[in-house]
């Protein structure tokens, strides 16, 4: 890796990623801002003042961590899917693919920038909670940890979905069908513990259970799972779609005839 | 002098099993101007493809000032700029956006980038329009915008496949002003044209493909040495007679217009000779420019024929 080229190039899929989505920030920024103020509306103030506590908290502050860890795999995944799905079909992709960019620094350059949008929701996401409840942070650098390592790992997942993807439709159809139903029962409003034995040890299966309750774990100190297996189970997963992504590009699969 | 490019054996078998390229080999010198023509699916845009990495060939060897592609694609890569034949670029970026990440993908900083976007777009005439989105640009200006980009990081070897698609007349001659200019400059240039009066006016050498292989590889003088008949349009004064020539082959166009089929050989002076006689005033001469069409058809049946024979 030579690094003064590649390091300017990754700058310069960085900058042309962040820019886009800051282009449209009504399309991207905006839509978690009001999703997330009508689930604390509904299920924070309405349902959750008649839930009481969950976890030793409020429900409203048992739901905070959940919600915004919720917008950054929706963010962080759908930047980039959308992004590199959308210079494959436009077919500027090929701007960087006849160039002499590494794969890796097209998958950092494209991950860098679903990891900015997600964090910038998060950072909304999160003063748009602090409207409804006191919330306090435990671990600050649990919280960082883990924000961090699942939107990098959500952004290869798009980007994988990307590769793969042949039309618009391809790149909704996992969100829809996968994504959505895992994150919702991923123990973003409710604790595992309130499921049956049976069922505790399907979600054991769901990977975003060790993101939600490793980032719950930085927020309120409490959470279903370890933070250490939170963490580890993020890191196997990160270094596995990082190899699957590069061995992809390196392919040519759905970039290269 | 070196070479600017070096094919040998190349051969590309698509998924489905379509066989584009059936060891092609071909050298283009540094500093030539060289056209690939051929038929539609002949196999130049396979053969444009893979030389800049965006096709992932079967088999066979690729060398760009030497560099090998399989071995060293990045100082290939370096050396190419590409001009391909459909937009590719962000339609939601402006001008200045494209050709400045262009620069940055090849290392070019983004300070050193916008003084060369300034120039080259200067150039091609797209500086006012530097900061419209690439989409609200005409069919002209996006075909130049192209342009510029693939020459921000200043390549060796410049790869224009089918660049005067759907341009203008007066557009095109701009065009081909401005690339003869950065050839004599001593940019290595290959151009795939359906254009053939463009090829003629343009390059020095030439290679026709046909079904993956090329049939003919040489200078455009020798090519066009080739054709033993020239076809000249000659505009006359009309003085009620009709002209008569019997030294060549004569075809009437209107009352002021024919066409005289000339053997090289037999040269201009006998035609000339009998319409004088006839009273016949020859206002103007031109040259019928559908001279390379015409041994473009030829070779490529004659090539047809003789696989067909064989």
């Amino acid at each position: 890796m030579r690094n003064p080229i590649h390091f300017t190039a990754l700058k310069t899929i960085w900058i042309k990623e962040c820019t886009r989505f800051l282009r449209i920030w009504v399309q991207t920024l905006v839509p978690p801002a009001i999703t997330m103020t009508l689930y604390f509306v509904i299920f924070g103030s309405l349902i959750g003042s008649r839930i009481g506590e969950m976890g030793g908290v409020s429900y409203m502050e048992f739901i905070v961590p959940g919600l915004i860890m919720m917008s950054v795999i929706t963010n962080a995944y759908s930047n980039v899917a959308s992004s590199f799905f959308s210079a494959k079909f436009q077919r500027n992709l090929e701007e960087m693919l006849v160039a002499p960019v590494s794969n890796i620094t097209i998958i950092l350059g494209y991950v860098g920038g679903g990891v900015a949008r997600a964090l910038i929701v998060a950072v909304i996401v999160t003063l748009v909670s602090g409207i409804f409840v006191d919330y306090r942070i435990e671990n600050f650098a649990m919280v960082v940890l883990t924000v961090v390592l699942t939107a990098t790992l959500f952004a290869m997942g798009g980007l994988l979905n990307a590769m793969f993807a042949k039309t618009f439709d391809d790149i909704s159809i996992i969100p829809t069908f996968i994504l959505t139903p895992l994150t919702y029962l991923g123990g973003v409003f409710y604790s595992i513990t309130l499921l049956p034995d049976f069922w505790q040890t399907v979600s054991q299966f769901n990977p975003i259970i060790y993101m939600v309750n490793g980032f719950r774990y930085g927020f309120i100190g409490v959470s279903d799972i370890a933070p250490v297996t939170a963490i580890a189970v993020l890191l196997v997963f990160n270094a596995a779609f990082f190899v699957l992504a590069w061995w992809l590009l390196r392919r040519g699969t759905g970039t290269r005839t | 002098m070196t070479n600017a490019l070096e094919i040998s054996g190349l051969r590309k078998i698509y998924r489905g099993g379509l066989v584009a390229l059936k060891g092609l080999d071909l050298t283009v010198k540094e500093g030539d101007f060289y056209a690939l023509l051929g038929p539609n699916g002949a196999g130049k845009s396979t053969t444009i493809g893979i030389i800049s990495s965006l096709v992932n060939k079967t088999a066979g060897q690729v060398k760009v000032f030497g560099y090998d592609l399989d071995t060293q694609i990045n100082q290939v890569k370096e050396h190419i700029g590409l001009v391909p034949q459909e937009f590719n670029f962000n339609q939601f970026e402006t001008v200045l956006q494209i050709v400045v990440n262009q620069a940055g993908y090849y290392g070019v900083s983004r300070a050193l980038a916008r003084e060369r976007a300034e120039k080259y777009l200067n150039q091609l005439g797209l500086w006012e329009k530097r900061n419209d989105r690439a989409r609200t640009l005409s069919g002209g200006m996006k075909r130049r915008l192209m342009i510029a980009r693939a020459l921000l990081h200043e390549p060796k070897l410049l790869i224009l496949d089918e660049p005067t698609a759907g341009v203008d007349i007066e557009l095109r001659r701009s065009m081909w002003e401005f690339l003869t200019r950065i050839n004599k400059q001593g940019v290595t240039i290959i151009l795939t044209t359906h254009y053939l009066e463009e090829a003629e006016v343009l390059c020095r050498n030439i290679g026709i493909i046909d079904k993956g292989q090329i049939i003919e590889n040489t200078t455009m003088k020798s090519l066009l040495g080739k054709l033993n008949i020239e076809t000249f349009v000659l505009d006359i004064a009309e003085n009620g007679k009709t002209p008569v020539i019997e030294s060549a082959t004569m075809r009437i166009i209107d009352d002021h217009t024919i066409e005289v089929d000339v053997a090289k050989s037999a040269g201009l002076n006998s035609v000339f000779s009998e319409l004088t006689e006839q009273g016949i005033k020859v206002l103007s001469m031109r040259n019928k420019a559908n001279r390379l069409e015409e041994l473009f058809v030829n070779l490529v049946e004659q090539g047809r024929d003789t696989k067909e024979q064989v």
